[in-house]
């Protein structure tokens, strides 16, 4: 039984757990398994197509902001995205995987991308609430990703974060200034409060005791906290922010624990999680419609900048 | 039906200021040089992050094989005699 | 009479670079590749900046009784005075970045020139613009030259898109009253020198493209007396909306 000779993928996985267990980071060329490959495709696949269909319920509301101020703002930030998604392909690229194949797997709804963004934005407040929940959530999740153990991914987040950081703010900025201005802004803004943060919270995924995933996740590093654990930090930091302008949790169950030091939130609608991931929630055809949309639209393009550089280097 | 293009893939390299080296900053996709290089301004650039681009078509840069590493790497680190710390200098000798 | 019409030409400049930027900003989720996406916000970004910066100008003309987005938000259809060619539809990639060359490469000469200004606000906004539009003129001008240059479907495309927006090309160069006040005072630019130069650019650029210019024919005209195509007023009742239906709120 020793000297049963080692097959090549048990070589490889030992060498692999040594190195993350060195806290080393894991490089494009580096042997690894299968399953980590797999799932930081799709992981990360996941992450980049969330910030570009991210940007369409935000770019909803370019053409309509209310100054050049914030006109100036949202556009830069929507572009941000834009920008993040394009560094997370790269990531997932070296992972032996094309944009177009990571494009296809979302239009042929094999990768995912975040639920939150099957929420429609029904008003200005919206774009606050986004920026300061939804991004306020996702830059919780991304900062424990900076550490993440693939090297280009944790490239990628340490990049994002620093970029990210005045995504929040111009999303509270909005919220405060609402909440500071007439009766109709206040309204507006607690009722984009009583919308998205329940989605919000959801971003996190399910409980830990039931979530999936984190099974290999955690023990190859690529996610270094777990659900709930980032989930409380969230709501640790957003409900003072809250209480600071004026907004209610739209949480009767909320409570702080003197013990712990967190606050402990009422039940999560998990039936409705499972509903709009489903495919259900109120705008997953439209932003995948519009996605495919655009993706034809600018097939032509793209082909005839290939058909260019083909001619010159013919001409050449 | 064709399949989709989205055009080849540039690695990216910016400079953050005059005399300081070049750093891997990601990749863009783009059908030509001046493409990638305005590709790689737009996306890598955007809050005034460089003095300086250099983009290179992704498959025309070789790359060392980590399997290699104990032959490429290994062999250098016994060289001690490479670093000034390893000559012993006269108790009143100044460094230049 | 120079104050007034300082103020107008302010407005002029303003509005063009406002509105473009509206129709610049609809991209944004929309463009054929992520990295046009990104490309043709920063455009959008340049131009909301620029007309913020003129704006403000104009309204410090005006003793500051109304602000940059006052002038931006509250003014009713026929006080814009952009050109007609920044309101059209984007129509497809191909009509977009056929009207940003017309524009960059007039834009180009326009602030080239107005840096010879005697006043210092537009020297100075003409200065920063030139970088950006020179930056713009480059993206465009690269891209006219692939689709025209590419398959037989982008350059039927870019044809068409030639042929819709040439007759918005004349306007551009047109002079009334304001202009020639400005000219004389030193302050303003003397379009009519500026076609030859724009014509012989934008003539390089179909050459090396394979396009074809059509030849001189009827041009549009109206937006110097505040008179537009219908796509203006939905432009502005989509940008407005907030600003119209809660006139207290502060933003």
């Amino acid at each position: 039984m020793e000297n049963k000779e080692q097959t090549v993928e048990e070589e490889i996985l030992i060498n692999f757990e040594k190195k993350i267990e060195n806290g080393d980071s894991i490089e494009p060329k580096d042997k690894m398994p299968d399953g980590y490959r797999r799932h930081l495709i799709r992981q990360i696949s996941q992450h980049a197509h969330s910030e570009v269909i991210g940007m369409q319920p935000e770019s909803n509301w370019i053409t309509r902001a209310p100054t050049l101020r914030a006109k100036q703002i949202l556009l830069a930030k929507i572009q941000d995205e834009g920008g993040h998604g394009l560094y997370l392909y790269g990531a997932a690229e070296t992972l032996g995987i094309s944009r177009s194949e990571l494009i296809e797997q979302l239009h042929t709804g094999k990768a995912k991308y975040s639920n939150i963004f099957n929420y429609p934005v029904l008003t200005w407040a919206d774009i606050g609430a986004i920026g300061w929940l939804v991004d306020g959530a996702a830059i919780v999740n991304q900062v424990s990703l900076q550490r993440t153990s693939y090297g280009p991914y944790s490239r990628a987040m340490v990049r994002i974060c620093k970029e990210e950081s005045f995504h929040q703010r111009q999303g509270y900025e909005i919220m405060a200034k609402m909440m500071a201005g007439t009766k109709e802004q206040q309204e507006m803004a607690q009722d984009a409060m009583n919308r998205w943060w329940w989605p919000s919270l959801m971003m996190f995924g399910p409980h830990d005791s039931s979530s999936p995933h984190s099974g290999n996740a955690f023990k190859w590093k690529i996610k270094r906290h777990s659900n709930d654990e980032l989930r409380h930090k969230f709501i640790d930091k957003t409900v003072q922010q809250a209480q600071v302008i004026g907004l209610k949790i739209p949480d009767k169950d909320l409570k702080w624990n003197e013990k712990n030091g967190h606050y402990e939130h009422g039940a999560i609608n998990w039936y409705e999680f499972h509903k709009v991931i489903a495919g259900n929630g109120p705008c997953n055809k439209q932003r995948m419609e519009h996605h495919i949309k655009v993706h034809n639209e600018g097939k032509w393009v793209r082909e005839a900048a290939e058909a260019h550089r083909l001619k010159k280097e013919r001409q050449n | 039906m064709t399949t989709d293009t989205q055009l080849e893939l540039w690695e990216v390299f910016m400079q953050s200021k005059p005399g300081a080296n070049y750093i891997h900053a990601g990749s863009v996709h783009a059908s030509d040089k001046s493409m990638a290089l305005q590709n790689a301004r737009d996306t890598y650039s955007r809050r005034g992050e460089g003095t300086s681009i250099w983009v290179v078509p992704a498959n025309a840069i070789v790359a060392s094989n980590p399997d290699d590493n104990d032959l490429f790497f290994d062999p250098a680190n016994d060289k001690v005699y490479r670093h000034p710390t390893f000559y012993v200098m006269p108790k009143d000798a100044k460094a230049i | 009479m120079t104050e007034q019409s300082l103020y107008n030409y302010c407005l002029r400049m303003g509005d063009n670079a406002l509105i473009l930027s509206y129709r610049l900003s609809e991209w944004c989720s929309n463009g054929p590749m992520l990295e046009e996406d990104l490309a043709l916000t920063n455009f959008a970004l340049d131009m909301i900046g620029r007309a913020q910066a003129i704006l403000k100008y104009a309204s410090e003309l005006q003793g500051g009784v109304k602000t940059e987005d006052d002038l931006a938000y509250r003014r009713s259809e026929r006080e814009y005075y952009n050109n007609l060619i920044t309101e059209l539809p984007n129509g497809d990639f191909a009509q977009t970045i056929v009207r940003q060359l017309f524009i960059s490469a007039f834009e180009f000469y326009f602030f080239t020139e107005l840096q010879k200004s005697n006043n210092a606000t537009l020297l100075a906004i003409a200065v920063k613009t030139l970088k950006e539009v020179k930056y713009h003129l480059m993206h465009a001008t690269d891209w006219v030259i692939r689709l025209g240059d590419g398959t037989t479907e982008s350059h039927k495309r870019m044809q068409d898109a030639i042929n819709y927006l040439w007759m918005f090309t004349g306007e551009l160069f047109e002079m009334d009253l304001i202009d020639t006040t400005l000219i004389e005072k030193g302050i303003g630019v003397d379009l009519m020198l500026l076609q030859p130069k724009w014509h012989r650019h934008i003539q390089q650029v179909m050459y090396d493209a394979t396009l074809q210019l059509p030849e001189e024919g009827f041009m549009q005209t109206g937006s110097r007396k505040g008179i537009h195509t219908e796509y203006l007023g939905h432009i502005l009742s989509e940008m407005q909306y907030l600003q119209r239906t809660y006139p207290d709120a502060i933003w």
